[in-house]
C-alpha cells in the first residue's frame, strides 16, 4: 500500500513539475529549465513520451526473458508474464507514437516524415502486432506459447538494429541523429541538474507503473484461466 | 539422414512438380508488368527505382519460400522426418534449399528488372553485388525460420508477410541504402558501416535459427 501511494505522488510531482516549470534562458532557481536551442518548451515531452519509449523496449524485454523462460521450463505461467507484457508494450508503443507524431507536428512541422526513430518506432508496433496475430493463429495451447515465445525472441534480436543502429548511421531529426547539430545528444549535457532529475523520476515512476500494470495483469489473467479449467 | 540428403530430396521433388518455380517466375513477372503499368510513361526517379527493385523481391520471396515447410506439414510427412533426422539437420537442408531459391529468383529479377527500367543504372556494380550476396543470405535465413513457424499455425498464406516483414525490415531499409548509394556510385569505405550492418543481421539471424529451431520443430 505504502508504495502504491510514494508512487501517486511521484507520478503527480513529475507531471506537474514537467508541465509548469518555465524554460528560461539562464536558469537561476531550482525550478528552472534551461533553454535548448532548437527545442524551446517543445523540450517538456522529455518527461513524457522517453519514458512510454523506454517502456516499449522493457516490456518487450520482459516479454522475452519469460519468453525464455518458457522454453526452459515449458511453465504455462511464464508465457502467461510474457503475454501480459506484451500487451502493455502495445498500448505503451501507440502512446509513444502518437506523442511522437503530434510533438513533431509542432517542432519538425509533419506528424509523419520517417525519421530512423519513427520508422523503428513503427517497426516495434508491427512487431508487436505480428505477435498477437500469430497468438490467434495457433489453437492449441503449447504450441501457441512455444511458437510466439520463438517469435518474440528472434524479433527480439533484431530490435537492436532498430534502436542502436538505424538512428546512429541514418539522416534524421530526432534529437540525438546521426547529424544532430543544433539539438545534440540532449541527455548528454543540455539538460540540467533539475532537468535530469526531473526526467530519471519520471523513468522510475513509470517503470514502477509499468510493473504495477504487469502484476495486475498476469495476476488476473492466471485466476481467468483457473476459472475456465474449473467450469470445463 | 543428412542434410545433403534432404536437399536433394527437395530439389528432386521440386523438379518433379515444379510449384515453387513456377508460381515464381509468374509472380516475378506480374509483379514487374504491374509496376511497370502503373508507372506508365512517367519518369520515375533513381532512388525510386532501387526502391521498387527491393519490393518486387520481398513479395516475390513471401509467395514462394514458405514451401519448405509448408509442403512437408500440407502432405504429412513431418512426423517422418522429426523420426529420421536431427532439428539441426533438417534446417540445414531447408535453408541451403532456400538460398539456392532465393539466389536464382533474384538473379532473374535484377536481370529483368535492369533491362526493363532504364533509371536503375549502377555505378559501382561491386558495391550493389556485395550487397545483394549478403542480402539474399539474409532473406534465405529469416524465411526459412519464419517458414517453420507459420507451417504450425492456420491462415499460413496471410501470416507469411506479416510475421516476416518486421523481422526483414532492418534488412531491407539497409539494403534499400546500400542500392541507393550504389547506384551513386559511392566508394566501398562510405559504404562500410552498411554492409557491416547487413553481416551482423546475417550472423546473427543463423545464430538464433539454429538455437531456436529445435522448439520450433519438437511437438
Amino acid at each position: 500500500m505504502i508504495w502504491k501511494i510514494f508512487l501517486f505522488l511521484l507520478i503527480s510531482f513529475v507531471s506537474i513539475a514537467g508541465i509548469t516549470f518555465p524554460i528560461v534562458a539562464t536558469p537561476a532557481h531550482w525550478y528552472e529549465f534551461p533553454l535548448i536551442m532548437g527545442l524551446g518548451e517543445n523540450a517538456k515531452i522529455i518527461f513524457f513520451h522517453v519514458p512510454t519509449a523506454w517502456l516499449t523496449v522493457v516490456a518487450f524485454f520482459m516479454s522475452t526473458v519469460y519468453s525464455i523462460k518458457y522454453l526452459r521450463n515449458k511453465d504455462i505461467v511464464d508465457d502467461i508474464k510474457a503475454h501480459t507484457s506484451a500487451q502493455l508494450g502495445m498500448i505503451f508503443c501507440i502512446l509513444a507514437t502518437v506523442t511522437g507524431a503530434v510533438w513533431a507536428k509542432f517542432a519538425w512541422g509533419s506528424y509523419w516524415s520517417w525519421d530512423p526513430r519513427q520508422t523503428s518506432i513503427f517497426a516495434l508496433l508491427l512487431i508487436y502486432g505480428a505477435l498477437f496475430a500469430l497468438r490467434s493463429a495457433v489453437e492449441v495451447e503449447e504450441k501457441r506459447a512455444t511458437l510466439s515465445s520463438v517469435y518474440s525472441i528472434i524479433a527480439f534480436v533484431t530490435v537492436p538494429f532498430f534502436i542502436f543502429i538505424m538512428p546512429r548511421i541514418m539522416r534524421g531529426l530526432h534529437p540525438g541523429s546521426a547529424d544532430d547539430t543544433n539539438a545534440g545528444p540532449v541527455v548528454n549535457f543540455k539538460m540540467n541538474g533539475n532537468m535530469l532529475l526531473i526526467f530519471f523520476l519520471s523513468l522510475i515512476g513509470f517503470t514502477i507503473l509499468y510493473y504495477w500494470m504487469w502484476y495486475v495483469g498476469y495476476k488476473s489473467m492466471l485466476y481467468k484461466e483457473k476459472l475456465n479449467k474449473q467450469y470445463h | 539422414m543428412s542434410a545433403y540428403a534432404l536437399f536433394k530430396k527437395d530439389l528432386a521433388s521440386e523438379l518433379r512438380m515444379r510449384y515453387a518455380i513456377n508460381s515464381l517466375i509468374m509472380f516475378i513477372v506480374v509483379t514487374i508488368s504491374v509496376i511497370l503499368f502503373s508507372i506508365g510513361n512517367e519518369k520515375i526517379s533513381d532512388f525510386l527505382s532501387g526502391g521498387l527493385f527491393w519490393v518486387v523481391i520481398f513479395f516475390s520471396a513471401m509467395s514462394g519460400l514458405s514451401r519448405a515447410f509448408v509442403s512437408e506439414e500440407e502432405r504429412g510427412t513431418t512426423l517422418t522426418l522429426q523420426l529420421i533426422a536431427s532439428p539441426t539437420t533438417i534446417f540445414s537442408g531447408k535453408l541451403f534449399f532456400n538460398l539456392i531459391l532465393v539466389f536464382a529468383m533474384n538473379i532473374v529479377v535484377a536481370l529483368l528488372y535492369s533491362a526493363l527500367f532504364d533509371a536503375f543504372v549502377l555505378k559501382n556494380l561491386p558495391l550493389f553485388l556485395y550487397a545483394f550476396v549478403l542480402g539474399n543470405i539474409g532473406i534465405a535465413i529469416a524465411s526459412t525460420l519464419i517458414a517453420s513457424i507459420i507451417a504450425k499455425a492456420s491462415s499460413k498464406g496471410t501470416l507469411y508477410p506479416v510475421l516476416s516483414f518486421p523481422i526483414l525490415l532492418p534488412l531491407m531499409l539497409t539494403l534499400i541504402d546500400l542500392t541507393k548509394q550504389a547506384m551513386d556510385g559511392t566508394t566501398f569505405e562510405t559504404s562500410y558501416i552498411e554492409l557491416a550492418v547487413l553481416g551482423c543481421y546475417d550472423v546473427v539471424m543463423i545464430a538464433a535459427s539454429f538455437l531456436l529451431f529445435d522448439f520450433i520443430w519438437k511437438d
